[in-house]
């Protein structure tokens, strides 16, 4: 059950989205943001779409699991819609009780829809095309300057993978302490939600205890491999940027650029 | 020179109840470069804790431990002490660190800041020793316990380590994954000289040291080349640990009167000697004798 658990949701391949470096597609991912959130209309939402349709046509990723992954997702649009579509002050259309419906609410519901879409799609393709060892890299690449200010950047990036590698060993362990609460009678799956997060206290316990026992001997063993911080560390391997990068994001920063242009204009 | 060195030393956990109670009494152990050493033991007899301190996990409450020279309750040195002490722990899955495998073994290199090129050739060759080359890409969480266990020793094997000290390396492997671990260890003291200490409670691992010391409540109770100690079998039997299967049948052989040494550990050897003796027996033995033998 708990195997079918899908964690960070890379697709392997060998397409250029896939080969960038991850430090250019974060700066992408960012700059696309930002260029969202500068759109008004219907042409910079326009670009916005027709470039992020352009990249996942290069990616080689399915347009069917971009939509998959937007699926939990669903219930924060409707909010959102609806909330804009009744609270933004404009000409009537309808109203009942204390609600009423604008015009100006309709469309600000849908470029709201639009907005999310386009930025949850545009992140999900991000992860789908880059490992997430690649990923922590990255962050931990593009924060490096944070290190001045005494940000520990460094130890953040090794939580990070620490816990990603962690997570297939718990998963595996919450799997056998539970077929064990089950083998003694425990019950997972019938009652309400309150009785089942109750069943789930008996394998909550075990788990945490676990996992610091884990933590402990894994810190013993890091030291014992001469782990002390990130001074003086090297690297297996360095990121480094090509041509292809610089050549990515000046396309991303000119897309942005118009969006913020035409979404200035009011298009 | 000696590889390792302890002078009495003493160690008691600081935090734990019972506050002076020593878990290691007054230890003296050189190990020679290059030999393998067994460390044996049932739990609680602090061969876990002694293995700890070769590295400065632990140090002395008493007493010193010396790593190729260096003092381990030297700060400074701390580092040049766990470089040249690789530790193995038990549990594969706690000493693995990055979720892909070359890059839990380039973890060590990395960390005393090796360029990179040369991290490269440090781990294809660590990778190379353990026979898991092909691995290289691979999510630990896919591989056995064995497998896991063979990245943790190449992990160790990248540091370029003086001595591998097996900290019950073997005792969550099944019996193919312990052959295999053991295999490449030993390949490694034969190819390379690395030192290897290894800490078990099974007497068949122990057989292939060069030297094996028996630990007791805390204190080194029998010290010696296996082949002598698995002889002392009522000395074994006192503290609850037993020789190997060939030695107690050798052992209770004799105590029926047949005349075999107890020094033949191996099924070969034991077979070997056990025909030998019988042999012996025949032609000592009147003609009359023959007969009773054929009888039986």
């Amino acid at each position: 059950m708990l195997k079918d658990i899908t964690l960070g949701q890379y697709f392997p391949g060998n397409t250029l989205a896939h080969r960038l470096d991850p430090r250019t597609k974060l700066m992408m991912v960012v700059l696309y943001i930002v260029a969202l959130f500068c759109a008004k209309g219907f042409l910079s939402y326009g670009l916005m779409a027709l470039f992020l349709l352009l990249c996942v046509r290069i990616s080689k990723v399915g347009f069917r699991a971009l939509v998959r992954g937007m699926k939990p997702l669903i219930l924060i649009l409707i909010f959102t819609a609806v909330l804009n579509m009744f609270y933004t002050p404009g000409r009537a259309i309808a109203s009942f009780w204390v609600f009423t419906l604008t015009v100006e609410g309709v469309w600000a519901a849908v470029f709201m829809v639009i907005r999310i879409a386009l930025l949850i799609m545009g992140t999900f393709l991000m992860t789908y095309t880059t490992s997430p060892i690649a990923l922590t890299d990255a962050i931990e690449n593009l924060l490096g300057p944070l290190k001045r200010l005494r940000v520990p950047v460094h130890e953040l990036a090794m939580m990070m993978s620490i816990a990603l590698r962690f997570i297939p060993t718990l998963i595996e362990e919450a799997d056998k302490i539970m077929s064990a609460q089950k083998a003694r009678g425990a019950d997972f799956e019938t009652g309400n939600l309150l009785r089942r997060a109750k069943a789930m206290a008996p394998v909550l316990v075990p788990l945490f205890i676990s996992a610091f026992r884990r933590a402990d001997e894994l810190a013993t063993a890091m030291e014992c491999r001469c782990y002390h911080g990130g001074e003086g560390r090297t690297k297996l391997h360095v990121l480094r940027y090509q041509k292809r990068d610089l050549f990515c994001l000046v396309t991303m920063a000119l897309v942005m650029i118009g969006a913020v242009i035409l979404g200035s204009l009011g298009y | 020179m000696e590889m390792l060195k302890t002078e009495r030393l003493s160690f008691a956990y600081p935090e734990r109840e019972g506050e002076g109670q020593l878990v290691l009494k007054e230890i003296g152990l050189t190990v020679e470069r290059g030999s393998i050493v067994a460390i044996l033991g049932h739990n609680g007899s602090g061969k876990s804790t002694l293995a700890k301190q070769f590295n400065a996990v632990l140090l002395p409450s008493g007493g010193k431990v010396w790593v190729d020279g260096f003092d381990t309750a030297d700060e400074a040195a701390q580092l040049e002490v766990r470089r040249r002490v690789g530790m193995v722990f038990q549990n594969p899955d706690n000493q693995i660190v990055a979720n892909v495998v070359e890059e839990d073994v380039a973890f060590a290199p990395e960390n005393l800041g090796v360029p990179t090129e040369e991290i490269r050739t440090r781990v294809d060759d660590a990778l190379a020793a353990v026979g898991m080359a092909n691995f290289a890409r691979y999510a630990p969480h896919l591989l056995s316990g064995g497998q896991k266990q063979r990245i943790a020793i190449a992990g160790v094997i990248a540091m370029e380590p003086e001595c591998i000290v097996l900290d019950e390396a073997t005792a969550m492997l099944d019996p193919q994954g312990r052959r295999d671990v053991l295999e490449t260890v030993r390949r490694l003291n034969r190819e390379r000289g690395v030192t290897i200490v290894m800490i078990t409670h099974h007497m068949d691992e122990a057989e292939c040291a060069d030297r094996l010391i028996v630990m007791n409540q805390g204190e080194v109770y029998l010290d010696g080349a296996p082949r002598e100690i698995f002889q002392r079998v009522d000395e074994l039997r006192a503290i609850g640990l037993s020789a190997p299967e060939t030695v107690k049948l050798l052992d209770s052989l004799r105590k029926e009167g047949l005349d075999v040494p107890l020094s033949a550990i191996s099924v070969e050897e034991c077979a070997g000697a056990i025909c030998a003796a019988l042999k012996a027996e025949e032609k000592n033995a009147p003609k009359g004798n023959e007969t009773e033998w054929n009888q039986f």
